[in-house]
């Protein structure tokens, strides 16, 4: 029973991460309709940015971590700027958004592997190591600070989405985007707030993932399970993507921990899909019928 | 820049030819992105070999066997698969390929993660050249023929090919048939040159690379395919002097191609004789006497058959 909730603070500690990961995704996926594969890029190098401010700068950690926040979000504007903005002007097939999106990762993670070399760096420690005990049960310090830091993002971002009127424009422009103009938003600043918020994210899940693994450049691969948990939850779908997000952390956790670490990727493929095959609007998703 | 090396740029540019023109014909000409075409070339190099070396079949016959496994294995997929809407095809693809590649990892009798090694260098550059050209050639007949056109018209308005009696489904898994194929045999060629297999090399990073080579060429055209996975074969191998930059300017490249000539090199147009022709043919009186002729001829010959 104390190796279950073990694993399972261990889940959600991951999943977590992957939550953080797969709203920014996910929230891009919901304006623009297709998958921004240049977020693993962005995360690689918001964990980059964490690590040379806290190691080379010497800033205190929160400092450190907005630092990381806001240079992600820009870059995230940038690739958005040069990247996809001249697609979405012509209106261009979803598919060249995805290649052009591939064309961004290649060109972020190769820069920095010829820029800052292609070794693993280790965060600098600034928190102790050790865990807090709890009964028979562990808790490191890591996964508390990644599970508040991630449910304070996450709680934000419900609010601005909810609560505000730039939140409202979010919402109808994921809607109807031509509707949405017509009514006076201006749906490219919020492409550009949608990339920000989701590069913001994404800095604060690459230091948490550098924080509690390693920063390498192809950290980004990692992505991959953000977005099988937004699939997961159903693409577009906030609520969707933090819950699949967790579940996938959870199982994931659970298989290394009962079978193999060997089979941990090869079960979150088959969970892909499983749910393509058999419920592709995910746990949440919204349907949506082909128009004749 | 000896004969050896240059050999080998364009053994692999055959290899990837032949991948790419499979692909060309899932993507290019019915409309459908797969972004794990690298599985099914795992599964055909991995059967090639399996039938070549242990069950001591020949090495052409070996190849085939390994692209008609890959094309087994793709038909519960395609049943699985194609009936999901545009990018959930994709994701889904993607799925499948990265779930062949860790399954190969953890299959012992292959050798596992740490791959198959000891393989027989059989691909040479001519039987590369002779497979590659043979697959351009089918894949032009098929392209011209009834089944293409069908698929064509999937890849403009699906909608519309089902009303006027295209099935849909049929035509989709016909194409996701030879397309794995297609990349099982550049799978077993690839296997039999490097005499080395590892699942590794079969990652979502190799199906991009494939996608994109499609991409460049021009979607709907087997010239721009074959002209697409030669150059871009190649150009990395011309880049190798700045070793480090080269995949940074690649994955610039890219972007490059996709935001300011999205239709690719060829943009749906062939290369062919009449190409040629209408190329070397000086402009206007010549070029307009020469179609005259033909369709006086044309009707003279209607009129002896009368």
């Amino acid at each position: 029973m104390a190796q279950l909730i073990q694993q399972l603070i261990n889940g959600v500690s991951i999943g977590s991460v992957y939550a953080l990961m797969a709203v920014g995704y996910s929230l891009v996926y919901s304006i623009m309709n297709f998958s921004n594969f240049a977020h693993g890029g962005v995360i690689m190098v918001g964990s980059y940015l964490g690590f040379y401010l806290l190691k080379a700068a010497k800033l205190p950690f929160p400092t450190a971590l907005a630092g990381a926040a806001l240079g992600a979000a820009l870059l995230a504007v940038i690739v958005e700027r040069i990247a996809y903005r001249p697609l979405r002007t012509r209106s261009a097939p979803f598919l060249y958004f995805i290649i052009s999106a591939m064309g961004a990762s290649m060109f972020i993670e190769n820069f920095v592997v010829a820029t800052i070399g292609p070794t693993f760096k280790t965060y600098p420690a600034v928190f102790s190591r050790m865990p807090f005990e709890i009964g028979p049960l562990y808790v490191g310090r890591i996964d508390v600070l990644i599970f508040v830091t991630a449910a304070v993002c996450l709680i934000g971002l419900v609010y601005f989405i909810d609560r505000t009127k730039l939140g409202k424009a979010v919402q109808a422009t994921s809607f109807n985007q031509r509707a949405a103009s017509l009514m006076g938003v201006n749906t490219g600043l919020v492409v550009t707030l949608v990339f920000a918020i989701g590069g913001l994210l994404a800095g604060v899940a690459g230091v948490l993932f550098g924080m509690k693994y390693t920063v390498y450049p192809q950290m980004g691969g990692i992505t991959i399970k953000s977005f099988i948990a937004a699939v997961f939850g159903g693409l577009g779908s906030l609520p969707g993507a933090v819950i699949g997000s967790l579940l996938l952390g959870v199982i994931e956790t659970m298989v290394s921990g009962y079978f193999s670490s060997n089979y941990r990727d090869l079960i979150s493929f088959t969970l892909l899909i499983a749910v393509l095959v058999f419920r592709p609007i995910g746990l949440m998703g919204k349907v949506t019928e082909e128009k004749a | 820049m000896n004969w050896f090396y240059i050999k080998g740029i364009l053994i692999l540019c055959g290899i990837n030819l032949t991948a790419v023109l499979g692909l060309s014909l899932l993507t290019g000409f019915t409309g459908l992105f797969s972004f794990g075409h690298a599985g099914f070339m795992a599964v055909g190099g991995y059967a090639a070999v399996w039938a070549g070396l242990r069950m001591g079949l020949p090495f052409p016959v070996a190849l085939l066997a390994g692209g008609l496994v890959a094309g087994i294995v793709s038909l519960p997929i395609g049943r699985l698969t194609l009936n999901l809407k545009g990018d959930y095809f994709c994701i889904a693809t993607l799925g499948f390929g990265e779930a062949i590649r860790l399954v190969l990892d953890n299959v012992q009798t292959f050798g596992g993660a740490r791959g198959w090694a000891g393989i027989p260098v059989t691909t040479t550059l001519f039987n590369v050249t002779l497979a590659a050209a043979l697959g351009t050639f089918v894949m032009v007949r098929l392209v011209h023929s009834r089944h293409g056109r069908n698929m064509i018209a999937i890849r403009e308005e699906e909608l519309a090919a089902r009303t006027v009696g295209i099935n849909a489904l049929k035509y989709k898994m016909m194409s996701l048939f030879i397309s794995a194929v297609y990349a099982g045999v550049a799978g077993g060629l690839q296997a039999y040159y490097l005499g080395f297999l590892q699942p590794k090399m079969f990652s979502m990073t190799r199906s991009t690379e494939l996608t994109i080579m499609v991409i460049f060429g021009g979607i709907g055209s087997i010239s721009g395919t074959v002209l697409g996975s030669i150059l871009l074969t190649a150009l990395p191998e011309l880049l190798r002097a700045f070793a480090l930059w080269r995949l940074v300017v690649y994955g610039a490249s890219v972007i490059f191609i996709m935001i300011s000539r999205p239709e690719g090199l060829m943009g749906g147009k062939e290369i062919s004789i009449a190409w040629f022709r209408r190329l070397l043919r000086p402009v206007g009186v010549g070029g307009a006497g020469g179609s005259g002729g033909a369709g006086g001829a044309g009707a003279g010959g209607r009129g002896v058959r009368q």
